[in-house]
């Protein structure tokens, strides 16, 4: 009887110790829609999911090309059951899945990214590119000679509009004879419809080519004509060393640093977070030596103007393709930007 | 639409073909012996890969094509070997081809995605890139799109003027007849599978190669099921494949210029018009008796004498 008690006890201990080891180890998860190879978007939250596993007792697991929709839920809930402490899902498709996992694992903190819906456990988060893809724009009006700018654009929803809108706006602001042309590709991935698209730019008369999508097809379009590109999510630079000007990208570690701490010391609150530039989580990357100086000082003095707040883009008044004046406010409303479905003025083609 | 506008669209015709033209041709290859393949689509993305990692691997881009080629023959050899050995239903082993093919090559390649390998560029060849009008139409391509120049000729003339092809052609026919004639049906069907399993790893090997220089998952983005298409468009004539291949892509690179041009058509729209033109045809085709090209063995199995 007494050896059993022993037993017991000791059990008892261990099993306590043990449980005390694993409260200190935080679990956290990141799901990608694509491969973190891509160079692209799931490669910028990659390398933020890769900042915080160097942080000491946190236990980072990543799942790529994770289908939007059904597939996706599997892995949500996976994770859940293993006591995950927190998972990011990174793609637009994963947040009704991931909304319904939140309800059965209130435990768990979920953070959704590019999605608009939260509850209790679940935040959502994304950043404000257009900033700086106003400044890339800055890059591109400034370069062009033909005063064409082409845009690769995947699908005419309002985050990509939103983003042809700024550049153009950008362009416009040190070069007002620059216009936008645009194609739709209905792809976020299709590196030889994205080069085709690029080619047709080109053709008519584009010298600068830039890009939402997430392959370098339209740099390597840019680079083989001998014009100049802009890239899109990280550096691009090294598939159009000669072409590459600039790119807006992403930078992910600080916040997924911040709310990893705020889960940590359970301060972590549900909400929607859309920060920008001034937080660091967009940015740009470093400029091409065919830059000149004086470019490179006008734009980096904008940069800081946006940081501070002493500059808002889309900041009013700004006028549509038809020349209607659509946003008055000098700091523009989130919804508005949230729900953009018009081009501005000087961006030629069709949203539909 | 001005002139300076129509050299460069038909260029772009020409290139955006070519994957498409090399699928075609093997897809025309295979049936022509009379062996439906539906695995288009997963034989290119294998060829697309094996392209890719052994221009990679080895620098060398003509080894890089040859492997397209050769990993397109392979995988056709699975397709042989489910209907000409174990003699399986054409349609289900064409069908889990595309799925096992996408699938094997997205899986194999992830470690390569956002890597750079050599790949052919444009070469303008002496005296007939000068030629006005089909100069630069025609003739400042990658060497890639003037081999495609030359296989669909070779290919006519193999039917029409070989044995051998000849022999493929009355397989794809009546294989009863070939086999009273003394020679081995099965042996040409395989001939087919694997000649026609190669072509279409070549039209994959183009897109890693020469259309773009990288590899991405799902790289040939269903080009596989338009040379399906085409087979029927063109009454299994290799000559009429270019007509198909360049028609589809011609649309694909004129609904780019138009919307590049600033029209105000909705961009679903114009995205939609290759696939419809498609449509179209194959309907219209269809109709005017297409149908009495089809190698009437098509599709069925040689079943065993006894």
């Amino acid at each position: 009887m007494r050896k059993i008690l022993i037993l017991l006890v000791l059990s008892l201990v261990v099993a306590v110790g043990s449980a005390q080891a694993a409260e200190k180890k935080m679990k956290v998860g990141f799901v990608y829609v694509s491969p973190v190879g891509d160079a692209g978007y799931s490669y910028a939250h990659d390398l933020g999911r890769q900042a915080i596993e160097a942080l000491p007792n946190v236990e980072v697991k990543y799942l790529e090309s994770v289908n939007e929709g059904a597939d996706s839920e599997r892995v949500f809930l996976n994770m859940a059951r293993k006591k995950y402490d927190l998972i990011f899902g990174t793609s637009f498709g994963y947040m009704d899945p991931m909304l319904k996992t939140a309800k059965r694992f209130p435990h768990t903190v979920f953070m959704h990214c590019s999605g608009y819906k939260s509850s209790k456990n679940m935040g959502n988060y994304f950043g404000r590119m257009y900033q700086a893809r106003y400044l890339s724009g800055m890059v591109a009006g400034a370069m062009t000679k033909s005063n064409v700018l082409g845009y690769v654009a995947a699908f005419p929803i309002p985050e990509v509009i939103r983003g042809i809108n700024a550049f153009a706006l950008g362009a416009q602001a040190v070069n007002p004879k620059a216009e936008v042309r645009v194609v739709w590709t209905k792809t976020w991935y299709d590196p030889a419809k994205e080069k085709e698209g690029a080619k047709s730019l080109l053709d008519v008369g584009a010298d600068v080519i830039a890009q939402h999508q997430d392959s370098p097809g339209p740099q390597e379009a840019a680079q083989e004509r001998g014009v100049y590109s802009i890239g899109y999510n990280t550096d691009m630079s090294q598939f159009a060393p000669k072409a590459h000007l600039v790119a807006p990208i992403w930078n992910w570690a600080p916040y997924y640093m911040e709310v990893l701490n705020s889960v940590k010391d359970g301060t972590w609150k549900a909400g929607s977070t859309w920060n920008g530039l001034a937080e660091g989580v967009v940015d740009l990357s470093p400029m091409g030596a065919m830059v000149p100086e004086a470019v490179k000082a006008t734009v980096m003095a904008r940069r800081e103007e946006i940081k501070t707040g002493s500059y808002v883009v889309f900041g009013g008044p700004v006028l549509d393709q038809a020349g209607t004046v659509r946003l008055t406010a000098a700091t523009p409303d989130d919804i508005d930007l949230l729900s953009m479905d018009w081009f501005v003025k000087g961006v030629i083609g069709t949203t539909e | 639409m001005t002139p300076d506008m129509i050299i460069p669209l038909l260029a772009a015709t020409v290139q955006s073909g070519t994957p498409i033209l090399f699928a075609t041709l093997g897809a025309i290859f295979c049936e022509k012996s009379g062996v439906l393949n539906l695995g288009v689509e997963g034989i290119m993305a294998v060829g697309a890969l094996a392209g890719f990692s052994v221009s990679y691997a080895t620098g060398n881009i003509w080894l890089g094509f040859l492997a397209g080629g050769l990993s397109g023959m392979v995988a056709g050899g699975i397709h042989g070997l489910v209907c000409l050995v174990f003699l399986g239903n054409q349609v289900v082993s064409g069908l889990a081809l595309t799925i096992l093919g996408v699938g094997v090559a997205d899986y194999l390649g992830t470690p390569l995605i956002g890597l750079k390998a050599p790949g052919f560029v444009p070469t303008a060849l002496p005296l007939l890139s000068d030629l006005p009008f089909l100069g630069p139409v025609f003739f400042r391509h990658d060497p890639l799109v003037y081999i495609s120049y030359l296989v669909p000729v070779g290919m006519w003339l193999f039917f029409r003027n070989t044995r051998a092809g000849l022999r493929l052609r009355s397989v794809g026919e009546n294989p009863d007849a070939a086999q009273a004639a003394g020679f081995s049906p099965t042996h040409y069907r395989w001939l087919g599978v694997l000649c026609g399993g190669f072509f279409m790893g070549l039209g994959g090997a183009y897109l890693s190669l020469a259309y773009t220089h990288m590899w991405a998952n799902h790289l040939t983005a269903g080009r596989g099921w338009i040379a399906v298409a085409l087979v029927i468009f063109a009454f299994w004539n290799p000559l009429r494949a270019v007509l198909g291949a360049y028609l589809f892509g011609g649309m694909m690179a004129f609904q780019f210029r138009l919307q590049a041009s600033g029209t105000h058509i909705p961009s679903s729209f114009l995205l939609m018009l290759p696939y419809v033109l498609t449509l179209t045809v194959l309907v219209f085709s269809s109709w005017k008796g297409g149908s009495s090209a089809t190698p009437q063995a098509l599709g069925v199995n040689i079943e065993p004498a006894d």
